[in-house]
């Protein structure tokens, strides 16, 4: 009993001393709406890097790695080859659960601010994000030179939705920083996470959350939610309203 | 001016889209066809997926021809026993095409599919067209007169019907055959058909040309309104302001396009339509066989977070 207690005041003595930062976050907007005008918006992160009395004395300069994943979906690559004399979809790999937009900022080049292995292990760099595919019945993610790994980065990034950008974040002071969050017009609806990491002299010391979400209000909402739901109903307005057109267009064109 | 579409969840401009809807209802209009095969490949073009393009063309084209029905009712000239045999056709060959649809995609080779039957069926039908409004304006040139019209093997088929306002004595069979395939088509490239199925009617059927649009376009109405029901209702596909944008556009440009089309005499306006329909067929089959720029696509498959 007295041992468990021990180790549960270690525990709690070791993170605190982990803990030696703290993070404070916050979006310009916690809800950005997608309204009949929308193309495209830029989100502020800014946020303090707080110290506090365990802060060893000579760690004066931070580092920060920003992470904004979107909602996660499934997506396909497919590969085209030359078969036949056309050019046709042969191979593909399905990606799971994949971040459907996902954005990579930090204040300096990644491999400057820590190690590989670090960097591998926090996920930092479009390179290090697991991707995971499903490779034969098996889960996984591969090399980051693989093939298809990197025509699915090549072809998001192209789309702006995928996008790393190690000199997006800027230290204000040595302790206060902000970062924009670029969204381009095709951005998917849904909840995104944001995740800031801290490092200081190359090693990970702490990290915090934060999310926004992207929502369609409106007319947009309100057709979305009706085609989903009332499909039978949608598919007699559309077509009643395609009636309609077609009708005043006879009777406003004609001639006699 | 940029508008967002709810359901192809993307932001277009809304002139660009008026402007192509106006320019696909000039040429429907100047032909008397639907236009579904211009217009889904223009909407893919400015990047709406296959899939939402599809559908919402099918309510667009319905509007086109609905309005085009009504004219032509008002001058008498649509059969309606011919288009109520003709429907059974489509409507069957309609739910026919969306059942292969779906085994397609299951199958994962839908988009070779449909890229491949845009090649064989519009370069078929464009050289067709195109050479044959060369003989006939060949013809007028040195004043021949048209070769007459032979009773075929059709004619010999039993079950015949009289159809009166087209004055043709005919089996019913050939004539649903011609629904079936026609909606079989259309259900799975996303045409109304139009440009198949009045030559058809023309040349096979011996429709005589005083019905044969007006009852064409009543076909194209009802597949159109069926297969708009069917995707609304399975896959919740169809983007309406999308629709709306197209179909405001298309119906007032058609109305250009058909006063235009009456300046135009039958053999060069045959001609004109065989060289648009055998480019579009052309343009895809470069887009299969030269190598594509990027040989790598990403499609995705529904949003789950």
């Amino acid at each position: 009993m007295r041992r468990a207690l021990l180790a549960a005041l270690l525990v709690l003595l070791l993170g605190g001393a982990a803990r030696a930062e703290r993070l404070i976050v916050s979006v310009s907007n916690h809800r950005v709406t997608v309204t009949p005008n929308y193309s495209g918006e830029e989100l502020v992160l800014f946020g303090s890097v707080e110290k506090d009395a365990t802060t060893p004395a000579d760690r004066t300069a931070y580092d920060l790695v920003v992470t904004v994943m979107g909602p996660r979906a499934d997506m396909v690559t497919r590969r085209k080859e030359r078969t036949f004399g056309i050019w046709i979809n042969t191979d593909y790999r399905q990606f799971l659960q994949v971040p459907s937009y996902l954005a990579l900022f930090a204040n300096r080049p990644f491999d400057r601010i820590t190690s590989p292995e670090i960097a591998r292990r926090q996920q930092i760099g479009l390179n290090n994000v697991l991707l995971t595919q499903r490779v034969s019945g098996d889960f996984a993610d591969v090399v980051p030179n693989d093939a298809f790994r990197t025509a699915f980065i090549r072809l998001r990034t192209q789309r702006g939705l995928y996008r790393e950008d190690p000199s997006a974040v800027t230290f204000l002071t040595p302790t206060l920083f902000r970062t924009g969050i670029p969204l381009p017009a095709e951005v998917p609806i849904g909840t995104y996470e944001v995740e800031i990491k801290l490092f200081a002299n190359g090693a990970f010391i702490g990290k915090t959350e934060t999310a926004f979400e992207i929502v369609k209000v409106g007319f947009e909402q309100f057709v979305a939610t009706t085609a989903r739901q009332n499909g039978l109903i949608y598919g007699l307005v559309t077509a009643a309203m395609a009636l309609m057109t077609g009708w005043m267009a006879s009777i406003v064109f004609r001639k006699d | 001016m940029q508008l967002y579409l709810p359901i192809a969840d993307l932001p277009v401009n809304v002139f660009l889209v008026l402007a192509m809807g106006a320019a696909v209802g000039f040429v429907s209009g100047m032909f008397g066809i639907g236009g579904g095969f211009l217009m889904t490949p223009l909407l893919i073009f400015i990047g709406i997926t296959p899939a939402v393009a599809v559908a919402s063309v099918a309510s667009h084209i319905a509007a086109s021809s609905f309005s085009g029905a009504l004219a032509y009712w008002r001058r008498r000239a649509i059969d309606p026993a011919l288009a109520s045999v003709l429907l059974c056709g489509g409507v069957t060959g309609t739910a026919l095409g969306v059942w292969t649809f779906t085994q397609l995609r299951a199958l994962g080779q839908l988009d070779l599919m449909i890229a491949l039957s845009y090649v064989v069926l519009l370069t078929t039908v464009g050289s067709l067209m195109f050479s044959e409004g060369l003989r006939a304006l060949m013809r007028t040139r040195r004043g021949a007169m048209p070769p007459r019209r032979t009773h075929n093997w059709i004619h010999g088929l039993p079950l015949k019907m009289r159809f009166k306002r087209s004055k043709i004595y005919l089996s019913v069979i050939p004539v649903v055959i011609v629904g079936i395939v026609i909606g079989f088509i259309g259900a799975i490239m996303g045409i109304g058909g139009g440009f198949i199925l009045v030559p058809i009617m023309i040349y096979v059927l011996r429709v005589p040309t005083s019905t044969v649009i007006g009852t064409s376009m009543v076909l194209t109405l009802v597949t159109m309104l069926f297969a708009t029901m069917l995707h609304a209702v399975t896959n919740h596909l169809v983007d309406a302001v999308l629709a709306l944008i197209l179909m405001v556009g298309g119906v007032t440009g058609a109305q250009f396009g058909a006063r235009a089309g009456q300046k135009i005499r039958g053999e060069q306006l045959r001609l004109l339509l065989g060289l648009l329909i055998l480019s579009v067929g052309v343009r895809f089959a470069i887009e299969l066989i030269i190598q594509p720029a990027d040989l790598f696509t990403i499609r995705e498959l529904g949003v789950t977070g």
